[in-house]
């Protein structure tokens, strides 16, 4: 027993523990898998509660709100001069053959399928996975989530599943307004620079689209909506070491979602380009 | 070491807590605690910071489970529920965290009144038990206001208000006097102490200062006279049952190292515990 302040009992000091670097990796693996686990196991329980009651209308608004309106500025100012770029870009080299009138084909079939979703999926990311992580990570550290748990309140109800459901509604609308603001950009850079017509320009690319783009460029967003609201939730949900944490929390959301996304996407396309060649 | 008092099989313990250990990665931080919180009674539960106060109260509330051991509440096996089962259970018990646990994107009004929306209580009746427990707790001018406007003492007493909408049996208090001012603190316990002789409610109160301790064994409300009264020297047989309904658990090295009545802490010359003194 102690019997001063400044006794300190019932603490062995630890032996020094050497780690072999198997023994370092099997930790990383182990832990790598829980993690994969524990992201499993939210997102499954996010999911199943979209289907299941009670549902939360207001918060889910509140992120539909967040997620796509708040997103708007940044994805139409940035669809604008990709589709800019994207005309002046091929222009040039269409322009070689002789053939600059196939420029809004390219424009139209390279937004639809690609670059929109792609575009929209990063950008949403960066803006909202990072601001997922850190409310819900600021959150948990301050014991909200905890209080909330005291009062009989599911977090994955109330915190993840309205932010998946906002993400997988708003994904898609994102991307349709990427893809027309593209192509508007495209449309004046083709009339400032190519001189094309601006009816012609339209025509052929709502002509070179068919259902199988349309599939394809609208599957995406579904999937990267999913990634961005599953991956900010689980950061943010296991935080660990306070406000540094937090910080260290929202960055890695951004990173993982991101790269996921583009993984993701080359799977998607691989998947669509297989099923357009089967089904139409 | 004093000997710990091991729960009384079929008493009417609110809460019973049986051989329970919990640990994480660095190692146990209880090791085979055991003790039960009879109804009505309040048991202050005191450790140095790291002693695992916070852990027993969570444990209680469900929040999370022991590695091994039994924790019954009301008579339902926590350390066994599914989370879907804790969700419901945890209706029936208030908790106040150590910094309160606001929401702070919520007004202090929806703070307050978030256990009954999520009840689904119709919201003609959400306003007036609002302003009660506001009321109760000598906030209900802060209605409007965000927590970020409030002091660290208004906090925790708002923190007192959300905990009491649903007037729950049993009441968990996490350090609540932590970090404030001697006056603050006077008000919290002060208001602690109605909460217990006007509701009689269970209270399970971690703290570090033993002083929370002796005022709630102390002293008493008495609801006629709508102030708080000193137990000692006036004979009142109600203020002698409010004592006696007082109880002290204290933590050190992962079990218990004192469980008994005020006037033992108080009589005991023991230096570890005497160090709570100051």
């Amino acid at each position: 027993m102690a019997d001063t302040s400044f006794q300190v009992t019932g603490r062995e000091p630890k032996p020094e523990e050497t780690l072999s670097v198997v023994e370092v990796l099997g930790d990383a693996a182990k832990r790598t898998v829980a993690s994969v686990q524990e992201y499993a196991q939210l997102s499954g329980r996010a999911m199943a509660n979209i289907f299941v009651g009670p549902y939360y209308f207001q918060d889910t608004l509140e992120q539909m709100d967040f997620i796509g309106a708040g997103s708007l500025p940044i994805i139409m100012l940035s669809g604008f001069f990709i589709g800019a770029v994207m005309v002046l870009q091929t222009g040039s080299q269409f322009a070689r053959f002789g053939q600059t009138s196939l420029t809004g084909d390219v424009v139209s079939i390279a937004l639809v399928r690609e670059l929109g979703p792609t575009f929209t999926g990063l950008l949403v990311t960066g803006r909202c996975a990072t601001g997922i992580a850190s409310e819900l990570g600021s959150m948990l550290v301050t014991e909200q989530v905890d209080a909330m748990r005291a009062m009989g309140t599911d977090p994955t109800r109330k915190l993840v599943t309205p932010r998946l459901i906002a993400a997988l509604l708003m994904m898609p609308l994102l991307t349709a307004i990427t893809d027309f603001i593209g192509l508007l950009g495209g449309c004046a850079a083709s009339v400032f620079s190519l001189r094309l017509g601006v009816v012609e320009f339209w025509r052929r690319a709502i002509d070179a689209l068919d259902f199988a783009d349309l599939m394809q460029g609208f599957t995406k967003p579904v999937v990267f909506g999913f990634i961005l609201a599953t991956i900010g939730c689980y950061k943010g949900l296991t935080v660990r070491g306070g406000t540094q944490g937090v910080g260290r929390a929202t960055t890695q959301a951004a990173v993982l979602s991101s790269v996921l996304i583009i993984v993701a996407d080359a799977f998607l396309t691989k998947l669509s380009l297989y099923l357009s060649n089967k089904i139409f | 070491m004093m000997a710990a008092t091991m729960p009384t099989p079929g008493s009417s313990s609110a809460i019973t807590f049986e051989d329970v250990h919990i640990g994480f990665g660095e190692g146990e931080i209880l090791r085979g605690v055991s003790f039960s919180v009879r109804e009505r009674e309040t048991l202050i539960l005191l450790g140095e910071t790291g002693a695992g106060k916070t852990l027993t109260l969570k444990m209680a509330a469900g929040l999370l489970r022991p590695t091994s051991g039994s924790i019954h509440v009301l008579g339902q096996q926590v350390s066994q529920m599914q989370e879907r089962e804790l969700l419901e259970f945890r209706r029936k018990t208030g908790f106040v965290f150590q910094e309160g646990a606001l929401f702070d994107s919520m007004t202090v009004a929806d703070n307050v009144a978030y256990r009954l929306r999520e009840d689904r209580v119709p919201e003609e009746e959400i306003e007036p038990r609002v302003l009660e427990v506001l009321r109760f707790v000598e906030l209900e001018e802060t209605l409007e206001m965000l927590p970020s406007e409030l002091s660290g003492g208004m906090k925790r007493r708002v923190s007192i208000a959300r905990a009491l909408i649903n007037h729950p049996p049993i009441v968990l208090y996490d350090s609540p006097t932590a970090g404030l001012d001697p006056v603050t603190s006077q008000t919290i316990i002060t208001l602690i102490l109605r909460l217990r002789d006007v509701y009689g409610v269970t209270a399970l109160l971690a703290t570090h200062r033993l002083q929370d301790g002796f005022a709630l064994a102390n002293f008493h409300f008495d609801p006629e006279a709508k102030r708080v009264l000193p137990n000692a020297r006036n004979g009142n047989a109600r203020a002698a049952a409010k004592a006696a309904e007082t109880r002290f658990l204290v933590y050190r090295d992962g079990g218990i190292y004192f469980d008994g009545e005020p006037e033992e802490i108080a009589n005991s010359k023991d230096p570890y515990l005497k160090r709570f003194l100051v």
